[in-house]
């Protein structure tokens, strides 16, 4: 074995920033175990179950920034109840006590509180940057916690959170002191923010990049803003409304010309659509625009402003834009690499969707780099599919939900196999999947034969026997995350190789055919996953009958053993 | 009619039944997985629910034309939408597609009339349009002096309640406080700054 000293192997591993490059060379052996460990600094932990707080002290004392996830990906469609857990309190705690030099948290569907925010603020001297990403738990008072005391803070980054406003003054709390911010999101919340305090912030910290407002800021102030502040990349804007003949939008279209540093603009909460030439001179640098919260632009404005856009790399739009609309993307956003098409019509049942098969297709023939899908449509076919397949083989994300969720080819009436096999066989390096129409076990073999890369998959109302989910455990050698709803897959697959579990991060079956004595089963066999059955307001029986289906189920592998915060409708078996 | 009646051995009376739930749900509740017996999760639309067409159409049911959409809203969870997306969207929703109608009295009028504020793009059409509607002239708008010189004066009711007068503050912060509106006539509106 080659004699490197400690100091070079730590240089060497500096130039390591993924995690699972880090996570190799640890396995190389004891002594690079040990220098990676030491010299860890960035930690991401997919499910905070998975292990604890102590652990991660333990192997990386020298952690600065910290990634932790805590609900089930589905519980963002209300199927996970709300107390289910992850809190992120006990991490904060056992980092303060330890003295860790925390400077970065970021969150995602982790239940974060007041109190949380507060002992973060108040433990981590250097703390530099929170991201928050679909938490809920805090109010503005957690925020203003934050703002107070974080004295070095660069980045506020909060998103889809559900917050709740306690009428306060949390953006006054920054001190005139503090000129650090370089990121500032905090378009979720729903309440008023002292707009002055605001401007004086914006003023006072040259090296803000990204500004993202709520809708409670105005559009004059939005001008004073961005005279502050022409040297912003990522702008939100809050309310875009206004009397297009007053002076205030006139001086709102001389600050945003100045703007020429803006490369990625969302927001759009509130709007007149005759405000929306203001921006029209950043359009033609923009390389990411998110739409998707502005139900009020409709098709003929959309097209009139994404005309300009034509270096766009990233879209976020909703299906208001309609399969035209799609095509004049197709022909001027030549760069595109993301797509997503959000249902704008949620409540009506019949649904207004306004996107089909032809308005994908036309964007796959126009934008060849596209590698990042999620399209929500009326109606799909096997015929489309086939050809997005083949006109885009570098998708890497490819998540298509028809709003009928087991609708079959819209044209043959036959189910959508076919289609969703042309995609994983000509998609290469296809990591995500989500599929949806109707389907059968074909389509899992397609999935189990070609989707080599595949890591996460999403099924629901799809195939017909356990066969379906066999082919996708016995096939996808990497998969991580498995999510299934309402499909007819039940102990036959669950148990045929519970070795596989292990490999993965974790499996979630609801109203699909499993059963406790199945669950329990598996629970038996494999201690180091955690199963955990979900009940809720269904009778709560002692002993649950060995036969009875399980509705919810969520099982994860774990190095530390049942987690002790569940809840109780919630048993770990 | 005839046709109606004579399907009403296929009156499905649960439709018309008082219940809790949503309109359309039958016996199988979709709420819950159906897995149990079918492979797919909903049930065939063009088995069940004769009735409901029933009343509708008076003739032999073709459920091929006849097939609605699934109603989505009642699969938990479908789309799968993020909740925080659903709310926000909703909410703008309804308030584009219902528009901001606030009330509008005039002083000695008998009734009164609604508009939309939401299709005015400011103060000049929205004066324009209350003057056609009324048939009257306000003048023009000062901020010292409030609308000098004409007979009626438009004011509003705001969130908290006061009576204000129109043209003070900017068109959307005017939008979104705007309670209800009022037309006074000049001598009443004296108060408010008219010069009469």
């Amino acid at each position: 074995m080659n004699y490197f000293p400690e100091e070079v192997l730590e240089h060497v591993f500096d130039f390591l920033t993924s995690h699972r490059d880090r996570n190799a060379v640890s396995l190389v052996c004891k002594s690079w175990y040990s220098v990676e460990r030491f010299s860890r600094e960035k930690v991401f932990i997919g499910n905070c179950y998975a292990v604890n707080p102590e652990r991660l002290i333990a192997r990386f004392p020298r952690v600065r920034s910290l990634t932790l996830k805590g609900k089930p990906h589905f519980a963002d469609f209300n199927l996970v109840p709300h107390d289910w857990g992850g809190y992120v309190y006990p991490w904060i705690e056992a980092m303060a006590k330890s003295g860790i030099n925390l400077e970065e948290l970021r969150l995602k569907r982790m239940v974060v509180s007041d109190e949380s925010l507060e002992l973060l603020a108040k433990s981590f001297p250097n703390f530099k940057s929170l991201v928050l990403v679909s938490c809920e738990g805090f109010t503005t008072d957690g925020l203003a916690a934050i703002a107070s005391n974080c004295r070095f803070l660069r980045e506020l980054d909060l998103q889809e959170n559900e917050v709740d406003d306690r009428k306060g003054q949390w953006l006054s709390c920054f001190p005139d002191t503090c000129t650090s911010l370089v990121s500032l999101n905090f378009a979720c919340l729903k309440g008023e923010v002292n707009v002055a305090a605001l401007e004086r912030l914006v003023a006072r910290c040259r090296n803000l990049r990204s500004l993202r407002l709520n809708h409670a800021v105005p559009l004059d102030a939005l001008q004073k803003i961005l005279v502050q502040a022409p040297q912003l990349n990522d702008l939100g804007t809050g309310s875009f409304l206004h009397d297009p003949d007053s002076e205030a939008y006139c001086k709102l279209k001389n600050a945003i010309k100045k703007c020429k540093s803006i490369r990625s603009l969302s927001g759009f909460l509130d709007v007149n659509t005759r405000c929306l030439p203001a921006v029209y001179p950043i359009c033609t640098n923009l390389t990411s625009l998110n739409l998707s919260y502005a139900p009020g632009i409709y098709s003929s404005e959309l097209i009139k402003l994404i005309c300009h856009c034509k270096k766009l790399e990233r879209l976020w739009i909703l299906d208001t834009i309609g399969d035209k609309g799609l095509g004049v993307v197709a022909s001027t956003c030549k760069e595109l690499q993301e797509l997503r098409v959000f249902p704008s019509d949620l409540y009506d049942g019949v649904g207004n969707a306004a996107v089909t098969e032809e308005g994908l297709v036309a964007i796959s023939a126009g934008c060849p780099k596209l590698n990042s899908l999620l399209y929500f449509c009326q109606q799909m076919t096997n015929a489309a599919l086939i050809t997005v397949a083949k006109n885009c083989p570098n998708f890497i994300r490819f998540r298509l939900c028809t709003l009928d969720p087991t609708i079959p080819d819209a044209v043959t009436n036959q189910p959508l196999d076919e289609g969703f096999g042309a995609i994983v066989q000509s998609c290469k390096g296809l990591k995500r999947l989500s599929v949806s129409g109707l389907l059968t076990d074909q389509v899992f073999l397609y999935i189990g034969m070609y989707a080599e890369q595949l890591e996460m998959l999403s099924i629901a109302f799809a195939g017909d026997s356990d066969k379906g989910m066999l082919y996708v455990l016995n096939g996808c050698k990497k998969l991580k995350k498995l999510e299934i709803r309402d499909s007819p897959f039940g102990n036959v697959a669950l148990l045929a190789d519970v070795g596989k579990y292990e490999t993965m991060r974790s499996l979630w079956m609801s109203s699909c055919e499993v059963t406790y004595g199945a669950c329990k089963t598996l629970a038996e066999k494999m201690p180091r996953l955690n199963v955990e059955i979900i009940n809720e307001g269904e009778q709560i029986e002692a002993s649950p009958d060995d036969r009875h289906r399980v509705e919810k189920m969520y099982l994860y592998r774990t190095l530390v053993g049942p987690r002790r915060d569940a809840p109780e409708f919630v048993w770990t078996l | 009619m005839e046709g109606v009646m004579s399907h009403a051995s296929d009156l499905n009376l649960k439709a018309t039944e008082l219940r809790l739930g949503l309109p359309g749900t039958d016996e199988h509740d979709e709420f819950v997985s159906v897995a149990k017996n079918n492979k797919r999760a909903l049930p065939d639309q063009s088995a069940t629910d004769s009735g409901r067409k029933g009343i509708s159409s008076g003739k032999s049911i073709d459920h091929e034309h006849e097939h609605e959409p699934a109603p989505k809203a009642q699969i938990v969870g479908w789309p799968p939408v993020r909740s925080y997306r659903k709310n926000n969207l909703q909410a703008k929703k309804t308030e584009a597609e219902t528009g901001m109608y606030v009330k509008v009295s005039m002083d000695g009028a008998p009734y009164l009339r609604k508009i939309d504020l939401s299709v005015y793009n400011g103060y000049a059409e929205l004066l324009k349009a209350l003057e056609s509607m009324f048939k009257l002239t306000i003048g023009d708008y000062s901020e010292r002096e409030g609308y000098k010189g004409s007979e009626y004066a438009p004011a509003y009711e705001d969130k908290d309640g006061d009576l204000m007068l129109v043209g003070d503050v900017p068109w959307d912060m005017f939008m979104s406080s705007c309670k209800r509106l009022r037309i006074m006539k000049g001598s009443d509106a004296s108060g408010l700054g008219c010069g009469v």
